[in-house]
């Protein structure tokens, strides 16, 4: 499975409150329906927790999201 | 869908038959066409119309009669649009075209006998389907050469008798046409074909031939029956003489499937509706191509599309139904790649318009249901189309909403009010004085709060419907089975469809036999709405506009009314799964009008209200509570919720002295204030205020959520069942005030919440 790469999200301004850590891309594991992607998306290197930005959630997720339904 | 199927909704639109005027013409011209063209100017585009179907068109335009005009939808608006009069004026306007190229050689000879009209026509079909034609005549033209020159110039003529030569056509002449050449011709040839009007003799003693394929009683003869006036009748029997050879030269049947050669039936519609009587342009022949043009311009360009007038949905997808269904079909064959219909399956409004404006009562609406099913079936239903909906109606289903009582201190109810759970989500200060009047004056009513089921019925999800109805009969026969005052037309058609037996009266019509209740104001003048569940009940629509009268409302009808009332956007689900399309549909009926609205659907209502428009439910008059009630907002989801929460603690409270029973869940409890931003994102986004609390409790609890350091924000997610929800906020004084939210349906695997 090859990586999606969203290079405008490289997790800069955001940090991960609990681990007091910055956001790093990473590559994770996103899944709907019967479709599987790895996206690098801002994570918090210490726990993991990922951050799905507005834009991206409304935006490229959304139409994808919607493409996947009509498969 | 099976392909019989398929062809079965195909045939029941129209859209795409003949139009009449071709039908209706001998030689089946495209009339249409041709009068788009003349009257855009394009003479020499208009004349290859005409070229391409009619066999010497420089002799058959000038002396075609217009047999269409008779068809002609034009006909009952000022007069036909006169064909025959453009096709002259187009002969002489217009650049002569080639003889069309005839089919590949078929390696079998005919002979033409006689050169009069048919004869000429006959050799030039035959010559066309690639048959060696051998004309044997006197003189080709025959009496077409005494025609004044005004009616037929004899270079138009002579001009289409090098046509025929260079169509191959072979001129033989002889001085007369005798038996004895008709039996040297069909032993030579492989069939024979006479001219009646050249060569009446050969009818001698065997009679006139079959008028269907236009044989003899000697195999390989055809003739056309001498006598035709007109002109292009006797083109049309040439044509079919020549098809008859065809047939005779292939060997297949004379007779089978030849109902569309000459003049035929055809079902297409055109409406008159709205076109307004224009008198011919010049009805004695066209003088200039401004007249001709002028003419041409009053062909109404024959399209039905009846169902287009009313309905933006069927307008939007840029089709018609028969082009829907094949769309249908063809999404439903799909095993690797996108069903591209699946929006247009999911937008329609299941509201029955199309139905009743079509000449052949096609129903989208079943349609759609139907396809829908297939998809729930297949497990190919898109999730996000109606999932939020069926969440809505659990909702409205489900403990915190539901209730069936008896009137208080009564034992038995004669009546149970059922308000529907979109009326309680709407106005539940409506529903609770509705039910108080209804009490007051008819005693032992009853209550039932909860959904009729209409949204898994429009979903298709028919294991959830019935699940549904399971439910609410049970609750209805708990009752002791009374008769049911519905409140709304939708309710009242779901609970025919799942009560059967059920006696249900519409609280109009109970409304109009007990009186308008007191405190009742109306006045002024109001655009009526019908709903569409109200299409198929000419009675509850009688009752809405006798109290409407009742009330000294003067109530305007819009273009669609009553039996062709169009949908507010939100039947079938359609604001669900095409918000946009919804509300410009929604927007689209609140513009028709130039005042404001009373409608009897609190959907109705609140879609316009969506949409921008000022619109009054019935109650709203009724049952007067607020200042300018037509300008109040339609409210959002989550306080759809929670009114329908609140009405049913609010009568256990007040009607039956009881306390809510409801225990609340943690997530209740996280205090939260939403911006307007996040207020407005959240309602379009489907984002509910339980759901953010929700987030914002398991951040509180689980102490993890992302700072956006450049403003200091929280944010944080939590997928409570299959959508994952976000939220930016930050703490305020006992709680949290919420700046956005957003949403996915993509699981994020490994341990997010
Ligand atoms: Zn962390």
């Amino acid at each position: 499975m090859s990586l999606i790469k969203l290079p405008e999200l490289d997790g800069a301004g955001w940090t991960c409150a609990s681990c007091d850590e910055p956001l790093v891309p990473m590559a994770r594991e996103l899944e709907y329906l019967d479709s599987k992607f790895t996206v690098e998306l801002p994570t918090c290197p210490k726990c993991g927790y990922v951050l799905i930005p507005e834009e991206i959630a409304i935006g490229k997720m959304f139409r994808a999201e919607q493409l996947m339904e009509d498969k | 869908m099976e392909q019989k199927e398929l062809r079965a909704w195909e045939a029941r639109c129209v859209q795409e038959e003949t139009v009449r005027c071709t039908a209706a013409c001998p030689l089946h011209v495209d009339a249409r066409t041709f009068c788009k063209l003349m009257a855009e100017g394009r003479m020499d585009k208009a004349w290859a119309v005409l070229a391409k179907v009619m066999p010497l068109p420089g002799v058959l335009a000038r002396l075609c009669d217009g047999p269409c005009k008779a068809a002609c939808v034009r006909k009952d608006a000022g007069g036909a649009v006169e064909v025959d009069g453009l096709e002259r004026y187009c002969a002489s306007a217009a650049k002569p075209v080639a003889p069309p190229r005839p089919l590949p050689a078929r390696n079998k000879r005919v002979a033409v006998l006689g050169g009069h009209l048919a004869g000429l026509c006959a050799a030039w079909e035959l010559a066309r389907r690639g048959f060696e034609v051998t004309l044997r005549c006197v003189d080709p033209g025959g009496p077409l050469r005494d025609l004044p020159e005004a009616a037929l110039p004899k270079g138009a003529l002579d001009g289409e008798i090098e046509s025929l030569a260079r169509l191959g056509v072979t001129f033989e002449a002889c001085a007369a046409l005798t038996p004895a050449l008709l039996d040297a011709e069909l032993a030579d040839k492989d069939a024979v074909f006479a001219d009646g009007d050249a060569f009446p003799a050969i009818f001698d003693g065997c009679g006139l031939p079959d008028p269907l394929t236009l044989g003899t009683q000697r195999a390989g003869l055809f003739a056309s029956a001498p006598g035709e006036p007109s002109a292009v009748l006797r083109a049309a029997a040439a044509r079919r003489a020549a098809n008859s050879v065809d047939r005779y030269l292939q060997g297949v049947s004379m007779v089978t499937a030849r109902e569309l050669e000459g003049p035929c039936a055809t079902r297409h519609f055109t409406s008159l509706e709205g076109v307004a009587p224009v008198p011919p342009a010049c009805p004695d022949g066209c003088p200039d191509e401004a007249a001709a043009r002028a003419e041409a311009a009053r062909c109404l360009q024959c399209q039905c599309l009846e169902c287009l007038k009313g309905c933006a949905y069927l307008r939007h997808f840029k089709g018609y139904p028969k082009v829907y269904a094949r769309q249908i079909y063809n999404n439903e064959s799909i095993v690797r790649g996108t069903r591209t219909a699946n929006k247009m399956i999911n937008s329609c409004m299941i509201c029955g318009q199309c139905e009743a404006v079509c000449p052949e009562d096609f129903s989208m609406a079943d349609l759609c249901l139907d396809a829908r099913r297939t998809l729930v079936a297949r497990g190919q239903m898109p999730p996000s189309a109606h999932e939020f909906a069926l969440r809505d109606m659990a909702f409205a289903d489900g403990g915190r909403c539901v209730l069936a009582r008896h009137a208080p201190g009564t034992g038995s109810s004669a009546y149970v009010f059922f308000p529907g759970c979109q009326l309680a989500a709407s106005d539940p200060d409506g529903v609770a004085a509705a039910y108080a009047d209804l009490r007051a004056r008819l005693g032992d009513v009853g209550l039932m709060l909860q959904c009729c089921g209409a949204p898994a019925h429009w979903a298709a999800r028919d294991a959830m419907a019935d699940d549904a109805a399971a439910a609410l009969r049970a609750r209805w026969e708990g009752l002791g089975s009374p008769r049911i005052i519905a409140a709304c037309p939708t309710c009242m058609q779901e609970l025919a469809r799942t009560l059967p037996g059920a006696e249900i009266v519409s609280h109009w019509s109970v409304l109009r036999t007990l009186g308008l209740p007191d405190g009742a104001a109306g006045g002024g003048s109001l655009a009526i709405s019908d709903p569409c569940a109200a299409r198929r009940a000419p009675v509850l629509r009688d009752d809405v506009r006798n109290l409407l009268s009742g009330l000294s409302v003067d109530a305007a009808e819009p273009r669609f009314t009553g039996e062709t009332t169009p949908c507010c956007g939100f039947g079938g689900l359609l604001s669900e799964a095409n918000p946009e399309l919804g509300l410009a549909v929604a927007r689209d009926r609140a513009q028709s009008m130039d005042r404001d609205w009373v409608t009897y659907c609190v959907m109705c209502r609140d879609m316009m209200a969506r949409a921008g428009g000022r619109a009054l439910h019935l109650y709203d008059l009724l049952f007067p509570r607020v200042e300018d009630p037509a300008g109040r907002p339609a409210p959002g989801y989550s306080e759809r919720r929670e009114n329908r929460v609140r009405l049913r603690e609010r009568l256990l409270r007040e009607v039956w002295n009881e306390a809510a029973d409801h225990e609340a869940e943690p997530f209740e409890a996280v205090q939260a204030a939403f911006t307007e931003a996040a207020a407005q994102n959240m309602e379009t986004r489907r984002i509910l205020a339980s759901d953010v609390r929700k987030v914002l409790l398991q951040a509180e609890r689980s102490g993890k959520h992302l700072l956006r350091t450049e403003t200091g924000r929280r944010v944080a997610s939590f997928r409570p069942a299959v959508v994952t929800y976000w939220v930016e906020y930050e703490p305020a004084d006992d709680g949290y005030l919420v700046h956005n939210a957003w949403s996915h349906r993509m699981r994020i695997k490994g341990g997010q919440p």
